[in-house]
């Protein structure tokens, strides 16, 4: 994982969310997650695993890998979140233009990363997925959902994030 | 950012990460999601909620997806089932559709499939509820206050109620037992101008003469032994509203010629009182015997029948308006559904056909307590034939073993005619009282054969 990119998101979540974002270090991910038959890591039994580690006085926990993460039931997610609850994760492997066999595009991957991190975060305040395309909540199953959707949370989800969130600017 | 659906769905997979996964998964999309390991869990958890969609694993140990979804059927016809399987065959997925499976996916399937599947179903169930939305405001143009109907007389019976509801006119309503008669008497008074005031109903036949005359007309104190104080009597408390006197072809002559004098005059008295009392309510009377055929029989009178005929309303019996038959199911599963908090959300084919060939010699109130009854015992949220139960109708073949019910019809109608009718002597053999024997002779609808009864 990309120490820079962990840099800039933790600023990007910081200012996004009007939140203290500290970033911890790196931990592996749990062997039982692996999937050897898929090459790929399930998300949920990560999500599992850092609820273990959750600092106290943090109240989300949000985990970004490169690998490749599915649930048995899905080909692939982008990520996975606790709904209402503490933690979430998320892959940058499919929100890498490469992985569709096109050139890299370093703006456009922290972009996608920008996005999905606050999707996840937003399921862990309770968010569902928004029907408005406007909104970062709205339900991505690609890429180009992914790009096609607004940066940031829409009036309503902000407001059902409540208070205690410090959530969001409107952009 | 809510998405307008109350969907709920039942993941049921033997596998714990399958289950966890796939409910957070489709919880974040905004579904109600309960997620069950076994069939024989899911089959438990089917009655508790309206469930929209089953998601069900083809392969678990004890009963698998094609047999759990054979079993839902049984109680649960129209539940959409999506079938996941890890072993894809063209054999497992032609079975799973031939069975009435809605979908069929491989695991692990493609996110974008799923959603847009489900999607399908959203607004697939959005469209049953508008259907249903306006199937109800299409009821409701069938609809008197708690009456419902679809037969043309019964509409026209309606509008003419609507009608006299603004009038203050005596109203004599004739129908078999169980048609409705009370019901209609109700709805008239609510539709009047007078629904504010009190609705009293007075069942004729429940009651000795003079106590329903105490009853009727209430008594001063001291009128006679016991009447300790002043009571006000059915008339006085009707005062303003309607009073309701069922069953008035069972009142004795004495009182029949009291209740002319009471409606001529608009004015009475307590019994034993001096004072007169005007009235102002609306009488609505009601009977389910043929007044015509008591008039030439000398049990009731012309005049009082011209007096309380003045707009008449007979109510044709079910078995004459078998249309009307689905209808009155549905308004009766809604109602109880809401008294017993159950979901049924109809009846089977086969058990429609038997509502609807039936005779209903109880009329609509014997329809009510049959689907009463089914509701109670139906398993799934379809009521099938097994559910409904015809006592009047059973075997229907000539060889019929007798109902305790008819065993005392008959002896009491034996007893009856061994003291010619003596009501007094009658009760004594039979060990009841008065009153009791006069509400079975009611129940019963006893006749004495040959002469006018007196007594009733």
């Amino acid at each position: 994982m990309d120490p820079w990119i962990l840099k800039w998101l933790e600023k990007e979540m910081g200012d996004c969310l009007f939140s203290t974002v500290r970033a911890m270090p790196p931990v592996p991910l749990p062997p039982d997650s692996y999937d050897a038959v898929r090459n790929q890591y399930v998300s949920t039994r990560i999500l599992r695993e850092m609820l273990k580690e959750v600092p106290e006085d943090a109240r989300k926990l949000l985990g970004v890998t490169d690998k490749d993460l599915c649930i048995p039931i899905l080909t692939y997610v982008f990520g996975e979140a606790q709904l209402d609850g503490i933690a979430a994760v998320v892959s940058l492997a499919r929100l890498r233009q490469e992985h569709y066999g096109v050139a890299p595009d370093r703006g456009l991957l922290l972009e996608r990363l920008r996005k999905e991190s606050l999707h996840e975060l937003g399921h862990t305040f309770g968010l569902i997925h928004c029907p408005s395309r406007e909104c970062v909540m709205y339900l991505s199953n690609t890429v180009v959902d992914v790009d096609g959707k607004g940066r940031t949370f829409c009036r309503a989800c902000r407001a059902a994030m409540g208070p205690l969130s410090g959530a969001g600017r409107e952009e | 950012m809510t998405m307008e659906k109350s969907v709920n769905i039942l993941v049921v997979d033997d596998e714990e990460i399958v289950r966890d996964s796939l409910s957070s998964w489709l919880e974040e999309d905004g579904y109600h999601v309960e997620a069950v390991e076994s069939g024989r869990k899911a089959l438990e958890r089917l009655p508790a909620k309206p469930w929209d969609l089953m998601l069900v694993d083809l392969k678990m140990p004890g009963m698998d997806g094609i047999q759990l979804m054979d079993e839902v059927r049984k109680t649960h016809p129209d539940m959409l089932v999506i079938i996941m399987t890890a072993y894809a065959t063209v054999d497992t997925a032609v079975k799973a559709m031939k069975k009435g499976a809605y979908d069929y996916f491989v695991k692990p399937f493609n996110p974008d499939d799923i959603s847009l599947t489900i999607r399908k179903i959203v607004d697939h169930h959005k469209l049953v509820q508008e259907n249903l939305f306006l199937r109800k405001e299409l009821k409701k143009q069938y609809k008197l206050r708690d009456m419902i109907s679809k037969n043309e007389k019964m509409l026209e019976i309606f509008d003419l109620a609507r009608t006299v509801a603004k009038s203050s006119s005596t109203v004599l309503i004739q129908g078999e037992s169980g048609t409705g008669k009370e019901l209609l008497a109700r709805a008239i008074h609510d539709e009047s101008p007078r629904s504010e005031a009190p609705f009293i109903s007075v069942s004729c036949a429940s009651l000795t003469e003079s106590l329903l005359e105490s009853e009727l007309f209430g008594h001063e104190k001291g009128a006679f032994t016991g009447a300790s104080a002043i009571k006000r009597g059915k008339l006085e408390l009707a005062q303003d509203g309607t009073l309701f006197l069922d069953e008035i072809g069972d009142i004795s002559l004495k009182l029949q010629m009291d209740l002319l004098r009471v409606l001529e005059q608009r004015e009475f008295r307590r019994v034993g009182g001096s004072d007169l009392i005007a009235i102002t309510s609306r009488i609505i009377a009601a009977t389910n015997r043929d007044l015509k055929i008591a008039i030439e029989e000398g049990r009731f009178r012309a005049d009082l029948y011209y007096r309380l005929n003045v707009i008449s309303i007979h109510i044709p019996p079910l078995r004459d308006r078998r249309e009307d038959i689905p209808l009155l199911v549905d308004h009766f599963i809604e109602k109880f559904n809401i008294e017993m908090g159950k979901q049924i959300r109809g009846v089977s084919e086969g058990a429609m056909k038997i509502l609807v060939d039936n005779d209903w010699p109880g009329n609509a109130r014997e329809l009510r307590n049959v689907i009463e009854r089914a509701v109670v015992v139906a398993k799934g949220n379809i009521i099938t034939e097994t559910d409904i139960s015809l006592p009047s109708a059973a075997g229907g073949a000539n060889h019929r073993a007798k109902s305790l019910e008819e065993i005392e019809k008959e002896h009491i109608r034996l007893v009856l005619n061994d003291h010619q009718w003596n009501i007094v002597r009658s009760a004594q053999t039979l060990g009841i009282d008065r009153v009791t024997l006069y509400n079975k002779i009611k129940k019963f609808d006893l006749k004495k054969e040959g002469a006018a009864a007196k007594e009733c």
